[in-house]
């Protein structure tokens, strides 16, 4: 391992490289573009033995790389907001057909008006797409989870494909220090790629089938079941890594959540800022943390219970960087709060919104946050609907 | 594997993956159709366009030459009935 000063997105695209992908099938967008050109850039180097395949839109990245995976090509693809927007349709398809197929996806707004900046409406939109999908919050994670991203979908026992989520231009567009690997520091991690069905002459076999109404609902049941018991294989991937590497990753993420009246929930780079923000925070009085939603899909129901539900913690403020509109708005606060619903010592949920399509959030607004909850609690209300923090109004 | 005929989620390969070539004769579509091809063998030219033309290879051909619909997977689609060039295939309501 040696820690070098690298752009973040060149980094995502060695972690690629070093798992030796076998088709990279994607289309340039910010700002996830780095990611691609530099794939491009070893496979016609020589220094990757790949298949790239130059699509016309993002609609055939995703079904090249599901073809691909299905073929038994260890397969990666990589996008942002409106590219996968574009491949909604097959990302759908990837995971319902069991194609292990890995996605890098620098987070981006999603247009309209037009925005290339960060946040997480893009990932969001997809929520239910039947992916394993999983937060990055600086470049070392980014590098470290799209690795054993390979890992993790390909096991047998999961086949499903995975989406790396780390923050467009915050994280791609920054030189990080990373560790990185070398080749023959993780030769026996990552086992090869073996799809039990994959495509083969000699042993013929059809994929994605019309279900009629007698085997959809089975079908369906079957994929939830999939992606459920995908925990067991995760957990015990990241267990591996942490104990040949020394870097742990899991589902829920704390920082001083033991002793916090209140905690921010957080997913991706917002996580580290508001960690700095607690740091200031403690020297001043406030008994306040950070809880980071590592693991998005599946849901990590007990895990959140376990670190929300102990007693300590009086409030919850959930972070949202995107918006259900006509709903509650918040997506992940509805998501925690519904999760928390029959716990009997659970915290009061109150919901923000920030950092839409680009915007910092700033010191005095984290605080703000945090001073939402507070007065909630004071107030003994949980608020009735999300609080847009920075808004002009 | 031959799946049963109405399994259990846990017994299906994941995907709904078929890995039993050529399976799908066991699935019978005729029952689909309203309407039947039937072959005016007076006016047959034996050419085979709707041998050529059918969609589900339902049309086999005998041994003397003419080609028969096999009503077990014709959907009764009528595209033979359009494309033969003798006009000898009529549509007919299918009785019960």
């Amino acid at each position: 391992m040696k820690r070098v000063g690298i752009e973040v997105s060149i980094a995502i695209a060695e972690a690629a490289a070093l798992a030796e992908v076998e088709v990279v099938s994607a289309y340039p967008i910010t700002p996830q573009t780095h990611i691609v050109e530099h794939l491009a850039e070893l496979v016609a180097n020589g220094e990757l033995n790949a298949e790239f395949i130059t699509v016309e839109s993002e609609h055939t990245a995703m079904s090249a790389a599901l073809g691909a995976s299905l073929a038994g090509a260890r397969a990666f693809t990589s996008t942002s907001s409106q590219g996968l927007a574009l491949m909604n349709e097959i990302v759908y398809i990837t995971s319902s057909m069991r194609a292990p197929v890995v996605m890098a996806l620098a987070n981006r707004s999603l247009s309209a008006p037009i925005s290339i900046w960060n946040d997480h409406s893009d990932v969001m939109n997809e929520r239910d797409t039947g992916w394993i999908s999983i937060f990055a919050n600086n470049g070392q994670e980014a590098y470290d989870l799209t690795f054993m991203a390979f890992k993790i979908g390909e096991h047998p026992n999961v086949l499903l494909p995975v989406m790396i989520n780390f923050d467009g231009f915050i994280l791609t567009h920054v030189i990080e220090p990373v560790w990185m690997f070398d080749k023959e520091e993780v030769k026996d991690f990552l086992p090869p790629y073996e799809h039990p069905y994959k495509l083969d002459v000699d042993r013929p076999t059809s994929h994605g089938p019309v279900g009629l109404p007698d085997i959809y609902t089975e079908a369906k049941k079957q994929q939830e079941e999939a992606i459920r018991n995908s925990r067991k294989i995760i957990d015990a991937v990241w267990d591996e890594f942490a104990e040949r590497f020394g870097r742990r990753y899991r589902a829920v993420e704390e920082y001083y959540a033991d002793d916090a009246e209140i905690v921010l929930l957080t997913q991706g780079s917002v996580t580290e800022a508001a960690q700095v923000v607690v740091d200031e925070m403690r020297k001043r009085g406030k008994k306040w943390g950070v809880v980071e939603l590592r693991l998005w899909r599946p849901f990590p129901f007990e895990d959140l219970k376990k670190v929300l539900c102990n007693n300590n913690i009086k409030c919850v403020v959930v972070l949202d960087r995107a918006i259900s509109f006509g709903g509650q708005l918040g997506i992940v606060m509805s998501e925690v709060r519904s999760a928390l619903y029959h716990e009997k010592n659970k915290p009061m949920v109150v919901g923000v919104t920030a950092g839409l399509g680009g915007r910092d959030i700033r010191f005095d607004e984290y605080v703000k946050m945090y001073e939402i909850g507070e007065k909630c609690l004071k107030e003994e209300k949980e608020p009735d609907k999300v609080i847009i923090v920075g808004l002009r109004e | 594997m031959r799946l049963k005929e109405r399994p259990k989620w846990q017994e299906l390969l994941p995907g709904c993956v078929i890995d039993e070539p050529g399976n799908s004769v066991n699935y019978k579509t005729g029952d689909w159709k309203t309407l039947k091809p039937v072959v005016d063998k007076q006016k047959c030219i034996r050419c085979g366009t709707c041998w050529i033309f059918c969609p589900e290879y339902a049309y086999e051909e005998d041994e003397y030459g003419y080609f028969n619909p096999n009503y077990d997977y014709c959907k009764g689609c009528g595209i033979c009935a359009v494309e033969c060039p003798a006009r000898c295939i009529r549509m007919e309501r299918e009785e019960e």
